[in-house]
């Protein structure tokens, strides 16, 4: 018997019972869609979180208290602002050196308020990060350098406060202290779980003195080049150190983020994979065990076609090829539900989903590899029946 | 001139729960060209068990069985089944047609094995259920034609391949005495103009005396053979 014909017999047979094989597919539909969804799910959260590390700007070594060692406790910050001066003469220039100091704090505008994280910050953040102004302008060095109550709004802060109106010029109040607003921050939308439009800036002289503190929470510096950056990490963590013998301090650049994200989120899709795999194995399984059942079933048919004359492998070949028909089908079909679902995904929910081909030719591969694999020993089964017990079947 | 089909001194035993159940003992028989013989005897006799052998579906756990000269003990599951492809027609009492597969291409169907073309294929199984009568019935499935017709729709699927011996197992076991009457004439006519070899297994005496040979079996051997 050719191969041709071997197919064309094998898809009779699965024509003859519709119902049976859609439900065997159906396992093998739900595995394979299982894979591509969560694949794509996993990579589109690992690439958004690449975007938004790199989205912050380039080059850039953040400076933070203590050692980094993730789920190590958090540090006071014994920073101070004699300490950036330190480090913006080690930089040399003042506009690639960023600060922070943050307090949760309820802003009001009239009978409107919001609770919000208002960050003590230097003129140079725009600089340094990737922060655009929609409205009005951002602060001065000497609004920093002589500590004016004067705040730029990220953009959901300035919705709630003042709806559609500009707030640029208008009075605000801080933990009860009254503000200026001179401008307004474009919306950022979140990065890495936290929404950034929800923040207000404020000159770091400013926050110390309304938040009572001297503390600098944490720097950032952008480095002129990627090459240059590991040598100005180490100036910089030598100065502090110097400056701080009984502390420690630590320079992370978006790199070391970026890898231990990109680890976790790694594992993560790999997980997310190794379960769709394991519905995936299932659906084989399922496979597997409706061609046993075709072949008890069939077992009289498969007596008369040795009777006249199929040989064991015309009868091995045609129950294995329909049990690759029923994966490949269902792969396809599971293909085209994964993708789909995905895109649907991405287009219509805040969870990001990226497609990969690799996730589809890996589901389609492994769904094929199943059939093979499931249909080889009900095809044996089939093809080593003896003719004449076969015959005699119910 | 070789015989078709001859089994030697065969014997055939099954195993059962351990135990080992005798079949055939020691069965000696040949079948000629243009032969047609019956197989009679009650059942549990061997009968259908020496048919299986004679059709090369079963070998003999003792003793020699040639198909068209060749010895199957040589051959190989692949050989003898092409073997059966070439040589034997089988008609069974349960016709063994299968479902949901017209008349038209459960005639084909042996062909299929013998790589015979698609055209081809349903040209040859057309001609042959015209030769049966079925001419009108290419498209009909089997659970929408009588018991007779069922039964002459097998007989075209076995001579589809123009085999040399038609082996039929009780082939009117299952229908009324008129469409059993007219399978019989036809493996009669089928024998006397074609000279296909037709030996028929039945426990009724009145078919088994229309045959040119009788053979009675009796606990696996057999007891008696006229003439």
């Amino acid at each position: 018997m050719s191969l041709t014909e071997a197919w064309r017999v094998a898809i009779d047979a699965l024509r003859a019972s519709r119902l049976r094989s859609g439900l065997t597919m159906l396992g093998v539909i739900i595995g394979v869609a299982a894979v591509v969804i969560l694949v794509a799910i996993g990579t589109g959260a690992k690439q958004t979180v690449e975007e938004q590390v790199e989205g912050l700007g380039s080059n850039l070594l953040l400076i933070v208290p203590g050692q980094v060692d993730f789920g190590a406790a958090p540090t006071v910050s014994r920073l101070r602002l004699d300490d950036v001066d330190a480090v913006i003469r080690v930089v040399g220039d003042r506009n690639l050196v960023a600060v922070a100091t943050s307090s949760g704090e309820t802003v009001r505008a009239g009978t409107r308020s919001r609770f919000t994280s208002v960050v003590g910050v230097l003129e140079t953040t725009p600089k340094v990060f990737v922060r655009s102004i929609a409205r009005g302008g951002y602060l001065s060095r000497s609004d920093v350098e002589t500590g004016r109550r004067v705040a730029v709004l990220g953009s959901a802060v300035a919705v709630t406060l003042f709806g559609e109106r500009d707030p640029v010029g208008s009075q605000i109040t801080i933990a009860g202290v009254r503000f200026r607003v001179v401008g307004v921050f474009a919306p950022l939308g979140q990065s890495l779980g936290v929404d950034r439009d929800d923040e207000v800036h404020i000159p770091i002289t400013t926050a110390q003195r309304v938040f009572d503190t001297s503390r600098v929470d944490a720097m950032a510096v952008k480095a002129p080049d990627r090459d240059s950056m590991d040598a100005l990490s180490a100036r910089i963590v030598g100065v502090l150190h110097e400056r701080h013998p009984e502390s420690e301090f630590s320079a992370v650049t978006q790199e070391q983020i970026l890898g231990v994200l990109g680890d976790i989120l790694g594992i993560l899709t790999g997980v997310l994979a190794a379960i769709a795999g394991i519905s995936l194995l299932v659906g084989g399984v399922g496979v597997s065990n409706i061609m046993l059942v075709s072949v008890r079933e069939r077992t009289r048919e498969i007596g008369l076609r040795k009777a006249v004359g199929a040989r064991p492998r015309d009868i091995g070949l045609q129950f294995l090829l329909e049990a690759v028909l029923l994966t490949t089908i269902g792969g396809v079909v599971g293909i085209a539900l994964g993708v789909g679902t995905a895109l649907i995904v991405a287009a219509l929910t805040p969870v990001p989903a990226v497609v990969t081909w690799w996730s589809v030719a890996l589901a389609f591969g492994v769904s094929a590899t199943v059939g093979i694999i499931f249909g080889v020993v009900p095809a044996q089964r089939a093809g080593r029946l003896d003719p004449v017990v076969a015959l005699r079947a119910e | 001139m070789t015989a078709l089909v001859a089994v030697q001194d065969a014997s055939r035993s099954y195993q059962l729960d351990g135990v080992t159940v005798p079949a055939l003992r020691g069965v000696s028989l040949t079948v000629e060209r243009g032969d047609y013989l019956a197989i009679v005897g009650p059942s549990g006799s061997g009968k259908s068990t020496l048919m299986h052998l004679l059709g090369g579906l079963d070998r003999p756990t003792s003793g020699r069985l040639l198909l068209d000269g060749r010895d199957v003990s040589s051959l190989s599951a692949a050989d003898l089944a092409r073997l059966r492809n070439e040589v034997i027609g089988f008609v069974f009492q349960s016709f063994h047609l299968l479902a949901r597969t017209s008349a038209r291409d459960n005639v084909a169907l042996p062909l299929i094995y013998r790589g015979v073309r698609k055209a081809q294929r349903r040209r040859l199984a057309e001609e042959t259920l015209a030769r049966v009568g079925l001419a009108h019935r290419l498209d009909h499935r089997p659970n929408q034609l009588s018991g007779g017709e069922q039964q002459r729709v097998a007989i075209a699927r076995a001579l589809v391949t123009e085999p040399s011996v038609l082996l039929a197992d009780e082939p009117t076991g299952n229908l009324d005495s008129a469409s059993g009457e007219a399978v019989l004439a036809l493996l009669e006519e089928l024998n006397a103009e074609r000279g296909v070899a037709v030996a028929v297994v039945t426990h009724d005496r009145g078919i088994a005396g229309r045959a040119r040979r009788q053979i009675t079996m009796r606990d696996g051997v057999i007891v008696s053979a006229s003439p």
